[in-house]
């Protein structure tokens, strides 16, 4: 069980727990703000964007090149940006901390 | 050649020098192939214009046929930002359940029709009905207004054999005016009337804005669902072995639905115009010049996908731009999305197979290239399960 933390831009925080899926599901279906999902978690239309908490990047890995392509033309990515479908539950994320880009 | 088959005619092009040149009424394009430049082109506004004349950054060009500018289409930042802003939360409205349900009724109906008959023009009397039906959903105005836009016909922008057509498009345009100036006097829940009443930019939005982004939702939403709907049927005719798939392992819906979007592009490019010289390609681009991002293209990118002219319907990762790419990718992509997912998941459980009886591809001929992009017709039989 790994217990995942999210803020919106209303600085809303909601905790969540889950055993597999994708972040970017857990985030939909729980209705956090911010994370739409559109394409339904291929990596195509960015709309589940997050920055993960600087102390935490060691938990969610390096995004892939595919991805980072996608990050790299959104005026609002930085270096902890990440396209939170590509995130898979697991132990490792337990923990984490994820603000909502949008 | 399996007649459902779209293949991919920029291959080599893409490959050898990444754009390809073609003529549209004396305002030339180059369009632009490979799927980095097109999403690179597509974020940069700045150089790479939206807001140039109405109808220009359209191939083919309507310049010569419309002079009201759509919204938030042609416009850029920042001006674009808040009219997308305006518009956006009413264009989420098919996440909503209750759409989800009417629009699972209507596709649940039409399926059922078509399998009472003993074949079906597919374009005309199966894609262009479902699009038009979903589209009083998206409105928000009564059902039996679809039935006016059904007997537009399909080609409502288009004659046969001609690209753009002035007085059919003015059947849209007049017609647009009309709900506007009803909307006005009475005012209701519908798209017409939340427009008209809304602020945008710290103004009232005029009956010229409103009417902006109703073309835009007509004509935006019409040959790109038809064409969306009707390769899908295409495909499963010459597929029955994924249309099985799709019923053991709903699941997948998802992602097919993005690899059906991805095979098909039903929009094949969109223009914009040059701001300054550049390059694009190490190709000279001069400014006020017209570039195009060949969303087609760039969804065929060996780069970025392996097997691209196979439709993998499980792809897991798909970064395609079948909706374009960046803050003017497309507005209807949920509406658009739902309609396919739906169509897919009903096909899937009433339908057993269905039989191609005969069709004429819709080709689009552009410079160098031609592309299918759909049928301008496809008569089939549907067998029920």
């Amino acid at each position: 069980m790994a217990k995942i933390t999210f803020i919106t831009q209303d600085n809303e925080t909601t905790v969540l727990e889950a055993n597999s899926g994708s972040v970017m599901e857990l985030a939909v279906q729980n209705n956090i703000a911010g994370i739409d999902g559109d394409c339904g978690g291929v990596c195509s239309c960015a709309t589940c964007h997050v920055y993960v908490d600087p102390q935490h990047t060691d938990k969610t890995g390096q995004a892939s090149e595919i991805e980072q392509d996608m990050l790299e033309l959104d005026d609002d990515a930085n270096e902890f940006s990440r396209l939170c479908c590509q995130l898979e539950v697991s132990e490792a994320l337990d923990g984490v901390v994820l603000r909502v880009a949008r | 050649m399996k007649k459902s088959m779209l293949s991919d005619p920029f291959e080599k092009a893409r490959e050898n020098i990444g754009y390809g040149n073609m003529d549209d009424q004396g305002d030339p394009v180059t369009m632009l192939l490979r799927l980095k430049d097109v999403r690179k082109t597509a974020h940069n506004w700045k150089t790479f214009q939206s807001g140039a004349t109405p109808g220009r950054i359209v191939v083919p060009s309507e310049v010569n046929i419309r002079d009201v500018r759509q919204i938030p289409f042609e416009v850029d930042p920042p001006e674009h930002t808040d009219y997308r802003k305006l518009v956006e939360p009413w264009f989420k409205r098919p996440l909503e359940k209750e759409y989800q349900a009417k629009l699972t009724q209507q596709i649940n109906d039409i399926i059922d029709e078509v399998l009472q008959l003993d074949s079906v023009e597919v374009v005309e009397e199966f894609s262009l009905k479902l699009q038009s039906r979903a589209l009083t959903l998206l409105l928000n105005v009564p059902y039996e207004e679809a039935k006016t836009w059904i007997d537009w016909g399909t080609h409502v922008f288009r004659s046969e054999g001609v690209a753009l057509d002035g007085d059919k498009a003015n059947i849209l345009y007049d017609y647009i005016d009309e709900q506007i100036e009803r909307a006005d006097k009475a005012p209701s829940d519908d798209l017409y009337s939340v427009l008209l009443a809304a602020e945008v930019n710290g103004k009232k939005m005029t009956k010229e804005e409103v009417k902006g982004v109703m073309i835009l939702t007509f004509a935006g939403g019409r040959d790109t669902v038809i064409n969306a709907v009707t390769n899908s049927i295409a495909y499963f005719a010459e597929h029955p072995e994924s249309l099985q798939r799709l019923k053991d392992e709903p699941e997948i819906t998802g992602n097919a639905v993005e690899e059906f979007i991805r095979y098909f592009s039903p929009l094949t490019h969109m223009g914009r115009v040059v701001t300054e010289d550049t390059q694009v390609c190490e190709h000279a681009a001069k400014a006020n010049s017209r570039v195009s991002l060949c969303w087609a293209s760039a969804n065929r990118d060996p780069k970025t996908f392996e097997n691209p002219n196979d439709i993998v319907l499980d792809r897991k990762i798909n970064p395609h731009v079948g909706f374009g790419f960046s803050h003017h990718n497309c507005l209807g992509a949920t509406h658009a999305r739902q309609i396919l997912n739906i169509l897919i998941s009903t096909l899937a459980n009433k339908v057993q197979s269905i039989d191609i009886v005969e069709c004429q591809e819709n080709v689009e001929t552009l410079g160098e290239f031609k592309r299918k992009v759909g049928y301008d017709s496809i008569r089939v039989q549907f067998h029920p399960r």
